[in-house]
């Protein structure tokens, strides 16, 4: 877009709208309007600036706990958004250990996901990088341990040249590498994924997984936190503490059961 | 003057007379001033048509005495039958030709020096000269048709020598004291008594570019804008045949004659220079240019045709994004066997329930049954675990994996899987019995024990860890 079709909304609009429209200018943001993917949950799309997880940008999700090194939840929560882009998914690994399946079963078709396998970290950023500057794609997904300043500011730069959503799974081979997720980076949004206890059944058996979202740093917004269930079959997440599907339910009791626990 | 037409000839004009003394024979002389570069580059291409259409190996003739490239010379063997004959391929040759503006002659021999010079100096547009008939053909022509270096030829007229055959029945000793091994091997190719091969300027198959250095090169900055300047000269030649690259072959020839390669390859038929010369650019770093680089040669090893694919219409579906360039990009990087897409296997054994396949392979629509959770991670070898179950049918209470002890809090359970008896006698009775667990901290696993916790031969009865839960 040329300057000129950018100034155009600001023009009619008061001097500080004109101001922040040449600051994001001069960041390089194409416009101030940016596409968003909405998780359709009122209580995270309201944290998040824009609505949602910005589209053409990058975002980083690690698992909290154990999970840091096996990232399981991180992935799936990974596998939840790029179910809902469109078009295909480039997954980037080191060590292959995703099972498809699973991926299916969070909403992201295996026919759709094309994975990449590097032989080292600094190959599996440049696929990440190639990836998103491509721009055919809905989403690239990339398991990365270290993840620098400058890295992290390139591959922000591809996203936002052509909307492709990135993801950055870290995952680290030993625990005391994860303390690495304190350092900066150019990424829009951060994840920690931790798991929680599900809720008890009457039955025996394993209720859906219950997730702990931790929205560490999220540009020009705020952190907060979620409980939330799991990705359905796809890729959505819902609140915790919703015990029957709100149509089995009585609505009053539904709602009352759905508003969802922030602990912001 | 270099060259005269018909008409002039028949005046009496001859290549080598002054300008000004032709001019003042004929005051109304049209000269036009030589073009040899044009001249080459027009016989190329009229090279390349004779390729496509007469005979596989075609050169351009740039051996005559002069130096000059004037004419081509083809291997027509196993290639007249298909024209209907020696005589008639050239008469449709040469009549060919004149339709186009050219004036041409025509001679077919045993030799490559024969057919050159009878093709100058013979008589008529077109000559074929029966084999074995050699000897009779250019027993009357004239020493320069030997394609001889001209301060021989003066010589060989001063000592009175004009016609090839009087030439040939001299003894060869003195001639060769006097004029060095050049006349006789002249003598001898033109003979047949002595092989010349036809050096094909430009194999038909496959096609390719190339680039001499004067200077030898090896920056990495010089390889890439030769790179960028080949690229699309084989664009072009694929282009005429209507094909697309699928092996791209850089080869630099280094000075200590070893020769180093590149190869790059597409999923599918590309003709697209840009996408090729990026593609060769991140090889670059790869080459090792040893004291230098005197020529680089880029070949299409693997050409297909291109094929006009159908768009999707607006209404049935939206259109998806063309990703065949970065599947290019990203499999010369990490290596095509590492870019994959997971499909589906039918089978219960979950190591086995997956394939890799090419990351373009068609989608075949199999997919795996969605009523079990699978596990986002699955260990490449399931990993033995310390496991205390109470009962043969229920899940452990606690496990001890990796030094670490997981209470369990909730599990679903167990999903039998038996062994796959068809693959081997080994798995004729083995089976699994699988549990997905929950300890207390909420984290899940999938676990497995090995056997029907009753039956020993059914397996080790060991429990094991397979996979993670997101």
């Amino acid at each position: 877009m040329t300057p000129t079709e950018d100034r155009k909304p600001a023009r009619k609009k008061p001097a500080v709208e004109a101001l922040r429209a040449t600051i994001a200018r001069l960041e390089g943001h194409r416009d101030r309007k940016r596409a968003v993917l909405p998780f359709g949950m009122h209580e995270i799309d309201g944290k998040l600036p824009g609505g949602g997880l910005t589209l053409g940008a990058l975002h980083e999700v690690a698992g909290g706990g154990n999970d840091a090194l096996n990232a399981a939840a991180a992935a799936l929560f990974a596998a939840g958004i790029a179910a809902r882009t469109k078009g295909k998914v480039l997954w980037i690994v080191t060590r292959q250990d995703l099972f498809a399946p699973a991926l299916d079963q969070a909403g992201l078709a295996t026919r759709r996901v094309i994975h990449a396998e590097a032989g080292s970290e600094t190959d599996a950023l440049a696929c990440f990088e190639e990836g998103l500057r491509h721009g055919g794609l809905g989403a690239v997904v990339a398991e990365v341990g270290r993840l620098t300043m400058t890295a992290s500011r390139r591959l922000q730069i591809a996203a936002e040249r052509t909307g492709t959503i990135g993801l950055a799974i870290r995952r680290w081979r030993r625990q005391t590498e994860a303390a690495d997720f304190g350092q900066p980076t150019a990424s829009t949004t951060r994840w920690r994924i931790s798991v929680l206890p599900s809720a008890p059944l009457p039955v025996p058996g394993v209720e859906r997984s219950r997730w702990l979202l931790e929205l560490l740093r999220a540009r020009s917004g705020e952190c907060a936190d979620f409980e939330v269930e799991g990705c359905d079959a796809k890729g959505r997440l819902c609140p915790a503490g919703v015990a029957l599907p709100p149509a089995l339910a009585d609505g009053a009791a539904a709602q009352e059961a759905g508003r969802f626990r922030a602990t912001a | 003057m270099l060259s005269a037409d018909l008409p002039a000839r028949k005046a009496g004009l001859k290549p080598g007379t002054p300008v000004a003394k032709a001019r003042a024979l004929f005051p109304d002389l049209t000269v036009m001033d030589a073009d040899p570069d044009g001249d080459s580059e027009g016989l190329e291409s009229l090279a390349v048509w004779f390729q496509q259409r007469v005979a596989p190996i075609v050169a351009v003739d740039s051996s005559s005495s002069s130096g000059q490239a004037d004419g081509l010379v083809l291997e027509t063997t196993g290639a007249d039958h298909l024209h209907g004959g020696e005589a008639a391929m050239l008469d449709a040759t040469v009549r060919r030709l004149a339709e186009s503006g050219f004036t041409a002659k025509a001679a077919i021999a045993d030799t490559w020096g024969a057919a050159h010079a009878l093709a100058r100096y013979g008589r008529g547009r077109v000559i074929v000269v029966p084999e074995g008939g050699i000897a009779d053909a250019l027993a009357d022509l004239p020493i320069e048709a030997l394609r001889l270096p001209s301060s021989i030829t003066e010589e060989l007229w001063t000592l009175g020598i004009s016609r090839i055959g009087k030439l040939e029945t001299m003894p060869r000793g003195p001639l060769t004291l006097r004029f060095g091994p050049e006349l006789e091997r002249r003598l001898d190719q033109a003979y047949g008594r002595m092989a010349e091969p036809i050096q094909a300027a430009r194999p038909v198959n496959p096609v390719s570019a190339m680039h001499n250095f004067a200077e030898p090169i090896a920056a990495a900055e010089t390889i890439a804008r030769y790179i960028g300047k080949l690229v699309p000269v084989l664009c072009e030649g694929l282009e005429a045949r209507g094909d697309g690259v699928r092996q791209l072959d850089l080869l630099l020839h280094r000075l200590d004659s070893a020769v180093q390669a590149i190869r790059v390859a597409t999923a599918r038929p590309v003709l697209d220079a840009k996408h090729l010369t990026r593609l060769l650019y991140k090889k670059i770093e790869t080459i090792d240019p040893g004291f230098g680089i005197e020529r680089i040669e880029l070949v299409a090893a693997l050409a297909e045709p291109m094929e006009a694919r159908q768009r999707v219409s607006a209404l049935i579906a939206e259109e998806e994004a063309d990703i065949s360039g970065l599947i290019d990009t990203l499999a010369n990087r990490v290596g095509s066997d590492a870019l994959y897409r997971f499909a589906a296997v039918e089978s219960d054994l979950p190591e086995r329930s997956v394939r890799r396949v090419p990351a373009l392979a068609p989608d075949d629509g199999n997919s795996w049954p969605v009523q079990w959770p699978r596990p986002t991670r699955l260990l490449g070898r399931p990993e033995p675990v310390r496991a205390m179950a109470e009962l043969p049918d229920q899940p452990p209470v606690y496990f001890i994996w990796r030094g670490v002890r997981h209470c369990v809090k909730c599990a679903d359970g167990p999903e039998r899987v038996f062994g796959e008896w068809w693959k081997g006698d080994a798995e004729l009775t083995i089976a699994r019995d699988y549990f997905r667990v929950e300890d207390t901290a909420g984290e899940r696993f999938w676990l497995f024990r090995e056997g029907d916790g009753e039956h020993g031969e059914t397996g080790s009865q060991g429990w094991f860890l397979h996979g993670i839960f997101g």
